[in-house]
């Protein structure tokens, strides 16, 4: 290996083959991006979860910072399947990258529906956000816990061809059975997870500070919690695990990746370095290069839990 | 409550260029319209009690900012202080030649303490410009800037945007006490007329404005609007549009988080041609149409 450009930065995500393992979270991505970055640098680009009616969203504010994380009550405003199907599945058409598509919806059938007026051309990949916490009452989502996982995986399984990724809730007790429900209706792989439920209440009016009341947590404080989760799902599951939460440097990535995922999302870090996502990629590929691993998706799962003896990290160590 | 039926506007930005369905067989490299950077502190100076003007370094994406654009910075943390989202900035003036923007800030929290503690030498990381800002027309002769508090930062760039075109502007600057004022010499180079308004001396009501704008409307100095800063003053504006068939354009305030399109959650509510719509401040603005803005 001579050069950092020899190393294969490629991962597999069931069929789908990605040109390296960092992607976009829904819902922190839009078009107004291309102002400061090339797409076709990404492994995948993901939308915002659209629904199939209109939808206004939450009362704000919406958003409210805590230290080294953000709870959001966004609420998914969604334009309806028509405007996303005319109006936003053509701007990506162009690029190399493939897209991904995240859906949601208050049914099975609803979800289902939805995955299938969606796999369109030029669509990759259906993202299906069973995890949301702010649209069901009180946070619940589908996600919670494995019998509505497993209901609304084997409507969606049944409703597409597309490769269907489904994004799980941090906020389950249960993640391993979850995730299992998931695979076993056959799910491609599993995006680990969405955001904590949570709450901040301003002290100068005594008011929630949400206009939602309840929201949810990103950014780097929930890291610790959801790379937890993505070595649970790894070890319960052999479908790849997606993990999404609290990324904002390639060393994230990597912790992510020893952990057991094959591709990870940035969220949050977008928001505060708009160019991160490209910056990760050089720095994941440098990561390699100096440590002379050849292959980036070799990293996966590559966690040592026993104690390691000096030949099991030789693979790793430059000559 | 009826919703935004679909618009192109939505992904198409042609005052601004870049964004759209861009087909192209040769690949050419990259080149950002917006830029995250670190720039560098030129001089950070308090103007009074209460208002800071910044001045950095930056490169020419940054320096080619517009009036009524704004950036978002990542303020330095103070001990004890935890700042974690970036803090929208309107710009305040700007050097392309030079290489330089200018912000003028009101020190309110973690965030805007931490600037307040720059020097000079000092990086600060900035991302802009960020946007849509005023649309001048270089057909009008006469405009009228009404701002209060920290917008009149905003409008600041307008005065030499407006003698570029030839055009005269008659300033109503608001402030809680005359000390508290800031921009009025700024706007004075560019051969603007300020009118001060003040609470202290009782002058700043709403009633005391209205009387004003129409002295000025009837005086033949105000073909348009430009304001920022005071719902209050808005409504009067409005009003007076209304009245008198006036265009105006209003830069407003909401809170964010990515500044650039992505998250919703700076949105507020319009009413245009009576059906309301929800419009992301940070992407369809945080300029707008005078009388579609709802206070
Ligand atoms: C487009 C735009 C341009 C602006 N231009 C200027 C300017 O030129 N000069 C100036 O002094 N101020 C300006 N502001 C207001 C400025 O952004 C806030 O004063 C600043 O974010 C306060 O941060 P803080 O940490 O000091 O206060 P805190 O109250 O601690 O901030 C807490 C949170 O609330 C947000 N917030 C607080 N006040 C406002 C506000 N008025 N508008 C939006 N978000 C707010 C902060 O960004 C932060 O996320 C502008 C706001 C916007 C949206
Ligand atoms: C403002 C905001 C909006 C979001 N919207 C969505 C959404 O529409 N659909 C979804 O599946 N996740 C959404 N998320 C969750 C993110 O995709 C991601 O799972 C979460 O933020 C954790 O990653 P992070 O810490 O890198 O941000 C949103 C997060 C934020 C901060
Ligand atoms: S601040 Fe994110 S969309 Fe406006």
């Amino acid at each position: 290996m001579k050069l950092e450009t020899d190393i294969d930065m490629s991962v597999k995500i069931g069929e789908l083959t990605l040109k390296n393992p960092i992607m976009p979270a829904s819902g922190t991505f839009a078009e107004g991006l291309s102002q400061v970055m090339d797409f076709d640098r990404l492994g995948a680009i993901v939308t915002k979860t659209v629904t199939r009616e209109v939808r206004a969203g939450n009362p704000t504010p919406r958003v409210v910072e805590r230290p080294n994380s953000m709870i959001n009550a966004i609420g998914i405003p969604s334009k309806g399947v028509a405007h996303f199907v005319e109006k936003i599945i053509p701007l990506y058409a162009h690029l190399s990258t493939p897209l991904v598509v995240s859906i949601s919806a208050p049914t099975a059938d609803g979800f289902a529906c939805l995955a299938r007026d969606l796999s369109l051309p030029g669509v990759a990949a259906i993202e299906a956000n069973i995890s949301c916490p702010n649209i069901e009452e009180d946070g619940k989502a589908f996600a919670m816990n494995a019998d509505s996982t497993a209901t609304v995986t084997r409507a969606l399984r049944a409703a597409t061809d597309l490769p269907l990724w489904i994004k799980l809730t941090p906020n389950t007790g249960d993640m391993p059975a979850v995730a299992r429900a998931g695979e076993a209706e056959g799910a491609d792989a599993l995006v680990v997870a969405n955001t904590i439920l949570s709450m901040a209440i301003d002290l100068k009016t005594f008011k929630p500070s949400l206009g939602n009341v309840m929201g949810g947590l990103s950014g780097p404080a929930v890291k610790p919690i959801v790379l937890r989760q993505v070595f649970q799902c790894a070890n319960a599951v052999d479908i790849p695990i997606i993990g999404c939460g609290g990324i904002s440097s390639a060393e994230d990535v990597i912790e992510y990746m020893l952990a057991g995922a094959r591709a990870v999302q940035v969220g949050t870090a977008t928001f505060l370095q708009p160019n991160i996502m490209p910056r990760i990629i050089e720095d994941l590929q440098a990561f390699c290069y100096h440590r002379q691993i050849n292959r980036a998706s070799a990293l996966t799962g590559a966690l040592l839990i026993e104690e390691a003896d000096e030949s099991d990290l030789s693979w790793l160590d430059p000559q | 409550m009826t919703v935004e039926p679909l618009q192109l506007s939505d992904f198409s930005r042609d005052d601004h260029g870049s964004i759209g369905l861009v087909r192209e067989s040769v690949p050419r490299p990259f080149k950002p319209t917006v830029v995250a950077e670190m720039s560098r502190v030129v001089s950070n100076d308090a103007v009074n009690a209460e208002y800071y003007h910044l001045v950095v370094e930056c490169g020419p994406v940054a320096a080619a900012a517009e009036p009524g654009q704004f950036f978002s910075l990542l303020c330095p943390k103070l001990p004890g202080e935890e700042p974690f989202l970036r803090r929208p900035m309107s710009l305040y003036g700007t050097n392309p030649h030079q290489g330089r923007i200018e912000f003028l800030y009101k020190v309110v929290g973690s965030g805007t303490r931490g600037l307040a503690t720059l020097k000079r030498g000092d990086l600060l990381d900035i991302m802009g410009p960020l946007g849509r800002g005023f649309a001048l027309d270089p057909g009008l002769t006469d405009i009228v800037a009404v701002g209060r508090g920290a917008g009149l930062a905003t409008l600041a760039p307008l005065a030499k945007a407006a003698r570029r075109n030839g055009t005269r502007v008659t300033a109503v600057f608001s402030a809680r006490r005359p000390d508290l004022m800031v921009s009025v010499g700024l706007f004075e180079e560019q051969g603007a007329t300020v009118i001060q308004v003040t609470d202290q001396e009782a002058t700043s009501g709403p009633a005391n404005v209205e009387r004003i704008l129409r002295e000025l409307i009837t005086d033949g100095r105000c073909q348009a609007f430009f304001t920022c800063g005071s719902s209050r003053l808005m409504r009067v504006q409005q009003r007076l549009a209304e009245e008198f068939s006036l265009p105006g354009q209003v830069a407003i305030e909401q809170q964010m988080a990515c500044g650039i399109g992505l998250c919703f959650c700076c949105v507020r509510d319009f009413n245009v041609g009576g059906t309301i719509v929800n419009r992301r401040v940070c992407w369809d603005g945080p300029v707008f149409d005078l009388l579609e803005t709802l206070p």
